[in-house]
């Protein structure tokens, strides 16, 4: 559970006043989805491939320059990319087809290329992300997302979860708390009959905190739908904006297959 | 009509539990315009149950409960909940919006008001609770005792005709507890005070009602209530060691 660590999902966002911080949130949600889209359509076989994947990553360094995030943050987004790599460095082993040896080891070639680009394609659009969160806040983001249209429903379960992780995530620590200073060492098998039934009784207690959330806002009048605020409006040049990273990289993959 | 109407009526109030646990037998209460009462109470009195029927949140029982002249029935809810507001006892319960602002602003919003009406609304609300520079903060950057505020300013908003609070010096420091106090105090409005706190009591509320069994056992000023030690005994109220009603101006 990531709740144990307080202060997660505040962590992610990097604070200031950058043109990209300003920009509307819905804008570059817009344009962070459709770069990935085009990072996702670069064919894998092609000979100037390696080059496009260099082109994008250069865009994206641009825009962290232009956002100034530092280097240190955008590696440490790269972290949930992990089981992606694992899984990327699996193929040119398991792959079949036409073989070629590389430090003695004797892999797939097109494996190679699949692990290859997987790992490219993985790396840049979770890059592209994590510049996102880095320059828009929690709030931001949910207002983007409503923005979209996306269901009213899924934006107040985000919305709760990014209120309540650090409620939550203060139960979890005052019961790890209560149960080391009994004498309590986590760090053997015979813990899970513990850890057990510390989740249930912490899901029990977000549960219940769920009902009293519940009628705390039946009591003010909620009828089903979390009302909004004024929404913010986005003029063209905000969108020219955003969507100069996405058409910079459709750029890149056009001229890549023009010269290849 | 000789008599203004009362802010809270309560009439011959029962309930029961759907799994049969009878809550109420039977509760007679009324509030006029500005009054501030104690709902004083041992543990499963009933305090809650009746809190709940307030704003209809309960309902199906036998009696009524009117809120300014207005029955509490399905057809009246929303104009009851903008009527009473109700500050629970955990403001993390209370406060469910990403910011401060947003969340006072929860209340206005669902009662359809036009977005400069909400504005004023919650900058008003927030300074009443001493809170104004807190609109765009989240909540869990907040003291306990901030956050408790906060909750008061979120039915605030609503422009209530009676606050109801539970608990409201639960957990919190001497000195929240004392500025949450002078924020009461300062409020023009119908207040019923859920409380264990007996000095609390005393200190805002002229007026006590004791609820025990689910029914009123004990109705009059908070002074003679807290001065008659059989009465608080047979019902499991104490006062804190060494304190003397009768020694408080």
């Amino acid at each position: 559970m990531g709740a144990g660590h307080g202060g997660g999902l505040a962590a992610a966002y990097v604070p200031g006043d950058s043109p990209v911080h300003r920009l509307e949130p819905h804008t570059k949600l817009v344009a962070v989805l459709t770069f990935a889209l085009v990072v996702v359509a670069t064919p894998v076989h092609a000979g100037w491939a390696p080059l496009a994947y260099a082109g994008f990553l250069l865009l994206l360094l641009t825009v962290a320059g232009v956002a100034r995030v530092r280097p240190g943050r955008l590696l440490r987004g790269l972290v949930v990319e992990v089981p992606f790599v694992l899984f990327a460095v699996l193929l040119p082993f398991v792959s079949r087809g036409p073989r070629t040896d590389v430090l003695g080891l004797s892999l797939s070639e097109s494996g190679l290329a699949a692990g290859g680009s997987i790992l490219a394609k993985a790396t840049l659009s979770v890059l592209a992300a994590t510049l996102l969160a880095a320059t828009t806040d929690a709030r931001g983001l949910l207002r983007g997302l409503e923005r979209l249209r996306l269901p009213t429903v899924l934006v107040q379960i985000l919305s709760f979860m990014i209120r309540y992780t650090d409620v939550v995530g203060g139960e979890l620590r005052r019961m790890q708390v209560a149960r080391e200073s009994r004498g309590f060492r986590g760090r053997h098998l015979g813990a899970l009959k513990v850890l057990g039934p510390a989740a249930g009784s912490l899901f029990i207690r977000s549960y219940e905190r769920g009902e009293r959330v519940h009628l705390a806002m039946l009591s003010r009048g909620y009828t089903g739908r979390l009302p909004s605020g004024p929404v913010a409006v986005a003029g063209g040049r905000a969108w020219a904006t955003a969507l100069s990273l996405p058409l910079a990289a459709v750029a890149v993959l056009a001229g890549g297959s023009l010269l290849g | 009509m000789s008599t203004p109407t009362p802010s809270l009526l309560v009439d011959d109030l029962a309930f029961a539990y759907p799994d049969g646990h009878q809550a109420l037998y039977g509760v007679d209460l009324r509030l006029e315009p500005g009054e501030r009462v104690a709902l004083l109470g041992p543990n499963g009195a009933g305090k809650t149950t009746l809190v709940l029927h307030l704003n209809g949140i309960l309902r199906g029982g036998r009696g009524r409960v009117e809120v300014a002249g207005l029955p509490v029935e399905d057809r009246n809810l929303p104009e009851v909940r903008r009527r009473v507001g109700i500050v629970f006892q955990d403001p993390d319960d209370q406060l469910f919006m990403p910011t401060v602002g947003e969340d006072v602003a929860f209340g206005p919003r669902n009662l359809g008001l036009p977005e400069a009406e909400v504005a004023r609304r919650v900058a008003d609300a927030l300074a009443a609770v001493d809170m104004a520079d807190a609109a765009d903060r989240p909540p869990h950057h907040l003291s306990f005792g901030q956050r408790r505020r906060v909750a008061v300013a979120t039915v605030l908003s609503m422009q209530p005709e009676v606050l109801v609070l539970d608990e409201p010096s639960s957990n919190l420091d001497p000195a929240g507890r004392r500025e949450l106090a002078e924020v009461l105090q300062a409020l023009p409005i119908t207040l019923l005070m859920v409380t264990h706190d007996l000095p609390y009591a005393l200190q805002l509320c002229p007026r006590s009602v004791v609820l025990d069994g689910g029914v009123v056992v004990a109705d009059g000023t908070t002074r003679e209530l807290l001065a008659d030690p059989e009465l608080l005994a047979a019902h499991r109220l104490e006062l804190p060691f060494g304190f003397d009603p009768r020694a408080v101006s």
